[in-house]
């Protein structure tokens, strides 16, 4: 278990372009194939792995190796999604200096951008639509929208710290639900 | 044979010395990323101010045009921008062990936070109020994520060819549930194809969005948002 955790994240981690939530499809994809957590769970996972410091897509992985394996888990895929960074700074080190005005960087970056959009949105989509065992319209979705908006509007409007934002649902979830 | 014994024993004290040095390098480096690591919530982007601090100003390790090149380079690289900026670093200042010491400092305190966070939730987990609060929580996670594709479609999306590949990307994850992985591979090969066919076109390409708007911290780093 503690290998297979390691070496899920290790090539999860090899492919994080575009950090934090481009990612989390990612790691649902492999947890849910797995049969590591259920979709709920993971939402639960991220949700947690949003209030942690730290980058969210690490949090998630320390997550799931802690419920799946324990603290020996923990470390496994936390080893696991650090050690390919590790491993290909230390490569881009020594062969490449200025790889970001390279033209074939620019070029590689011009189709992933895109896709990491696409991948971005879908992990919002999945994020906010499946898993929900009630009827689509019921006072639990009206609540989730009012705190989706508001959040937005903190978050683009006021400029509100994702901290903040997470603190005050919260709150708002305890007054609503 | 005096003379010998001293040459001796000055290289030495000063191998010695070198290697305590070496040490202690390797433990300001990891000291210097652990007190990084547990103030910044939110992620990569909230991280690239406090390492350029810490790491230009207060410890005057490098400059700022040398930061500037390591922190373009660890957004471009796979993994979060922090933990990739810290094996830059680690790596540049104290080699391979030194990068081992940063990351290992951007780490830990992170790695601490979530299990106590995990084990705290799962005390708590029956409970209606925190139960309440976990679906509020889930609300503004929403959010952040609709936020993050949004600042990562402005700079992304500028293009036909750049709109129609994430449309198709969304469509295809949506309607098919393949392996994200996959897309993520597809994405590394699909920039090149691109370029090929729109030059077989005898088409303008241009493969980044016109005058980006570096002005922001978002902007200049929108991979790393959160």
């Amino acid at each position: 278990m503690i290998w297979n955790l390691l070496m899920t994240f290790m090539k999860i981690g090899f492919l994080s372009f575009g950090g934090g939530y481009a990612i989390i499809p990612m790691i649902q994809h492999e947890a849910m194939t797995g049969g590591w957590l259920s979709e709920m769970e993971f939402q639960e996972v991220v949700s947690i792995a949003g209030m942690a410091t730290g980058p969210v897509a690490t949090n998630s992985a320390t997550l799931i190796g802690y419920r799946v394996a324990g603290i020996e888990g923990a470390m496994a895929s936390t080893l696991g999604m650090v050690l390919p960074s590790f491993i290909l700074i230390i490569i881009i080190s020594i062969f490449f200096y200025r790889v970001r005005d390279s033209k074939w960087i620019k070029t590689l970056f011009y189709g992933l951008r895109p896709v990491i959009t696409g991948l971005i949105a879908y992990a919002a989509i999945r994020f906010g639509f499946m898993g929900k065992e009630h009827a689509f319209l019921t006072w639990q979705t009206l609540g989730t929208l009012i705190i989706v908006f508001a959040s937005l509007y903190g978050l683009i409007k006021n400029k509100l710290h994702p901290l903040t934002i997470i603190v005050a649902s919260g709150f708002l979830g305890v007054a609503f639900f | 044979m005096i003379t010998n014994v001293t040459a001796k024993t000055s290289s030495k004290t000063s191998a010695k010395t070198t290697a305590h040095a070496r040490v202690d390098l390797l433990f300001q480096l990891f000291w210097a990323f652990l007190r990084i690591g547990p103030v910044t919530f939110g992620g990569g982007y909230a991280m690239i101010p406090m390492i350029e601090r810490e790491i230009t100003v207060k410890r005057k390790w490098m400059s700022e045009a040398e930061m500037d090149d390591i922190l373009s380079l660890a957004g471009s690289a796979p993994g979060g921008v922090g933990v990739n900026a810290a094996a830059f670093i680690g790596y540049r200042l104290g080699g391979v062990f030194g990068a081992i010491a940063a990351i290992a400092g951007i780490t830990t305190p992170t790695f601490i936070i979530v299990c106590l966070l995990s084990s705290v939730y799962s005390q708590l987990a029956d409970q209606p109020k925190v139960d309440a609060a976990m679906k509020g929580i889930h609300g503004a996670v929403i959010a952040l994520i609709l936020v993050a594709a949004y600042r990562m479609a402005k700079n992304a999306i500028f293009d036909k060819t750049t709109a129609a590949t994430a449309m198709v990307v969304l469509v295809v994850l949506l309607v098919t549930g393949i392996n994200p992985i996959y897309v993520i591979a597809f994405g590394l090969l699909i920039g090149f194809v691109y370029l090929q066919v729109k030059q077989l076109l005898g088409l303008q390409v241009r493969t980044e969005k016109e005058c980006l708007d570096y002005s922001d911290e978002e902007s200049k780093y929108p991979e790393y948002y959160i």
